[in-house]
């Protein structure tokens, strides 16, 4: 293999994954901007180590950037402290500020004609291809020290992020811990800076975790994900990158998070667009089917025998759509709760039940509803309508508990229990 | 009798507003204290001033007689329900090991005591069968339930909550209830921030009414008297909120340094 191409390889996954674990506990606190401003803070420091080192030395690019970000963090929570400005002002603030100064130094040495520019330009929208060997053993110990420092400051982070006065209550070193996560995060995007740039750099600490989140809902888990995503991304977006010419590392890698963040959204169980999409659809055939079921049910309690009812006669009592009304005839003959009889359809025992069952929780509403909330009789059925579907048997027998077995609804109909 | 909370001449202030002006009051062991007041009282200050999660401007705060970092390990917290994101990727057995966590085993991994510990907790509050549901899963009142357990689950002697009742159903407000008294026939003391007065009354065997002043402190039939609870509801005193605003606005300080009544070193 290559090794140039191995080199970016190397590098990259191990940033993107070390970065995904350390902006997870960012993202969780709702504060992903401020990665995106530690990412454009640091510039200024990048420039300085850049002027005071060869411009190659990464432990003076490291140390610059992390002076730049802490600063630039500490400047936040100053501002925040100090004055009414509400956090997202705050964060903006130090951004532009810290960005116009860096890009400010920077026009300054390329004016100088100090011939590193070019060197100095990755950092804006990162270069992964300028990946040294150096870099590459620096980038493995960073990474490694980021994961080892998510593991020994797994239970501080977890607790800060979920309930910081608790943590504070019961004593633990709050300032500390605080302290390390701005270093990991700073150093995170330190290394993130080099392949991807300040630009796309807030991508690399948020998206996988995004993702990840969708899928999980276990904090480990979570960071697992988001660093498989992350490391998968890397090596997808290098192979891009490295197979079409001319093609840059950092921004496919960013654009195959992206497909990882939006396929999340989409497909991910219970949390996902398409499952809820399912849900709705489900709950929504239900319905039709319960309201067939409460129609044929009624017939029937009119008549006092059992009826044979035509999709006409269904929807001459209510307005339906016959399609609908159709698939939903097929699908209750599918689960036995009606049968055929010529024309028409009957219900069955199951059926019957069923039905009875929904009418039994439409009128215990209205009941709850005229009871409990004092709505007069004549406003009540439009919300019984939805409830009818939506109450659980664990609710039904509150229900039943709270208006204390009740024979008769507002309307003086009857409350239909099953016979014991 | 012990003393389990001091508060001495305490001042506190929000954006250098005054939120608690001169408060100065002491409480007892082995009772359900009440911290009652309308709304913006500063009860829950009281409560977070009590357990160092703000500094005062003046006067100090006692716990046993000791200042808080001696007896931290004694002292239980349990924050407002509303105060985190019940959204977090957390099951309800993460959240009542949090309750074990302490200073010096932040680097170490969770123990089986700990574990055995937090599942008695989840025992105490009927909530066993839910230990591996997500928190973002349970009810107002399962979660308040959850957040008793974590309590618990430190074994603390003093249990601080702040408005453990809001938006939890009428079962789960007796089991609680119940809970606290069984903890109180343990010796514990209990201090709960509590906005209710109808219950009021009913819950706590000693009461500290509150309105940005101490309007009074004492065992509840001393203090839950017309006379009193007219003044604590009755509004805040127009002097001082005028000259509340005029400290913030005009950017004096509430203490000159000289005066700050600091615990006296020994």
């Amino acid at each position: 293999m290559d090794p140039i191409f191995l080199k970016v390889l190397i590098g990259t996954t191990l940033l993107a994954s070390s970065a995904a674990v350390v902006g997870a506990f960012s993202y969780l606190k709702g504060q992903s901007l401020v990665g995106d401003a530690i990412a454009h803070a640091l510039l200024p420091g990048v420039v300085l180590a850049f002027l005071l080192g060869d411009g190659r030395n990464p432990i003076f690019l490291i140390v610059g950037a992390l002076i730049s970000g802490l600063i630039a963090h500490y400047g936040i929570g100053y501002i925040q402290s100090r004055t009414k400005l509400k956090s997202d002002t705050a964060v903006s603030l130090v951004l532009s500020t810290f960005f116009g100064f860096g890009i400010m130094l920077m026009s300054l040495i390329q004016r100088s004609g100090q011939g590193q520019q070019a060197g100095l330009e990755r950092y804006l929208l990162g270069k992964a291809a300028a990946i040294t060997m150096d870099d590459v053993y620096v980038f493995s110990a960073l990474a490694v020290l980021l994961m080892v420092g998510v593991g020994l400051f797994y239970k501080g982070f977890q607790l800060m992020t979920f309930n910081e006065d608790f943590a504070a209550a019961i004593g633990l070193p709050v300032t500390f811990i605080r302290f390390t996560f701005t270093v990991l995060t700073v150093l995170a995007i330190t290394i993130g800076i080099q392949t991807v740039g300040v630009v796309l750099m807030a991508a690399l600490l948020i998206t996988p975790s995004a993702a990840a989140r969708a899928w999980t809902k276990s904090l480990p888990t979570m960071l697992l994900l988001a660093a498989v995503f992350a490391a998968s991304s890397a090596i997808t977006g290098t192979y891009i990158s490295s197979a079409i010419p001319k093609m840059p590392t950092g921004p496919w890698v960013v654009l195959v998070l992206a497909f990882f963040g939006f396929g999340s959204l989409i497909f991910a169980p219970e949390k996902g667009w398409l499952a809820k999409r399912r849900r709705a659809l489900a709950n929504q055939k239900k319905t039709v089917r319960e309201n067939v079921l409460k129609l044929m049910y009624q017939q029937e309690e009119r008549n006092g025998v059992s009826v044979v009812l035509s999709t006409e006669n269904m929807l001459s009592i209510r307005v339906m759509q016959p399609e609908k009304l159709r698939n939903s005839l097929r699908d209750l003959k599918r689960r036995l709760l009606v049968v055929e009889h010529g024309n028409g359809y009957a219900l069955t025992e199951l059926g019957r039940s069923e039905g009875r069952r929904v009418v039994r929780l439409h009128r215990l509403w209205e009941l709850y509803l005229t009871e409990r909330l004092g709505m007069a009789a004549d406003h009540i059925h439009p919300g019984a309508e939805t409830m009818e579907h939506v109450i659980t048997p664990e609710i039904e027998e509150l229900l039943v508990k709270e208006l204390g077995n009740p024979e008769l609804d507002p309307h003086q109909s009857p409350i239909p229990y099953e016979e014991a | 009798m012990e003393k389990s909370i001091e508060v001495h001449n305490l001042t506190v202030s929000y954006h250098s507003k005054p939120v608690l002006w001169d408060v100065d009051f002491s409480l007892p062991t082995g009772k359900i204290v009440g911290i009652v007041g309308p709304n913006g009282s500063g009860k829950t200050t009281m409560l977070k001033t009590i357990m160092g999660l703000m500094k005062p401007d003046s006067g100090y705060t006692e716990i046993f007689g000791q200042p808080l970092d001696k007896v931290r390990e004694r002292v239980s917290y349990v924050p407002q329900r509303e105060s985190v994101d019940w959204d977090f990727p957390a099951d309800v057995m993460d959240v009542v090991l949090m309750g074990r966590y302490r200073k010096n085993n932040l680097f170490r991994r969770i123990s089986k005591e700990d574990k055995r510990i937090a599942t008695e907790a989840l025992e105490k509050v009927n909530l066993l069968e839910f230990a591996h549901r997500q928190i973002s899963q349970l009810s107002g009142g399962q979660q308040q339930r959850v957040f008793i357990a974590r309590s618990l689950a430190q074994q603390a002697d003093i249990y601080l909550m702040d408005e453990p009742f809001v938006g939890v159903d009428a079962a789960t407000e007796d089991a609680i209830l119940q809970l606290l008294r069984e903890m109180k026939n343990q010796g514990k003391t209990v201090i709960i921030v509590h906005h209710d007065l109808q219950t009021a009354n009913e819950y706590f065997d000693h009461i500290v009414l509150l309105n940005t002043r101490l309007v009074a402190a004492g065992p509840k039939e001393e203090v839950f008297t017309k006379e009193l609870l007219q003044e604590a509801y009755g509004g805040r005193l127009t002097v001082l909120s005028k000259l509340g605003d005029l400290i913030s606005t005009e950017e004096f300080p509430l203490r000159e340094p000289e005066f700050k009544e600091n615990k006296p070193e020994k």
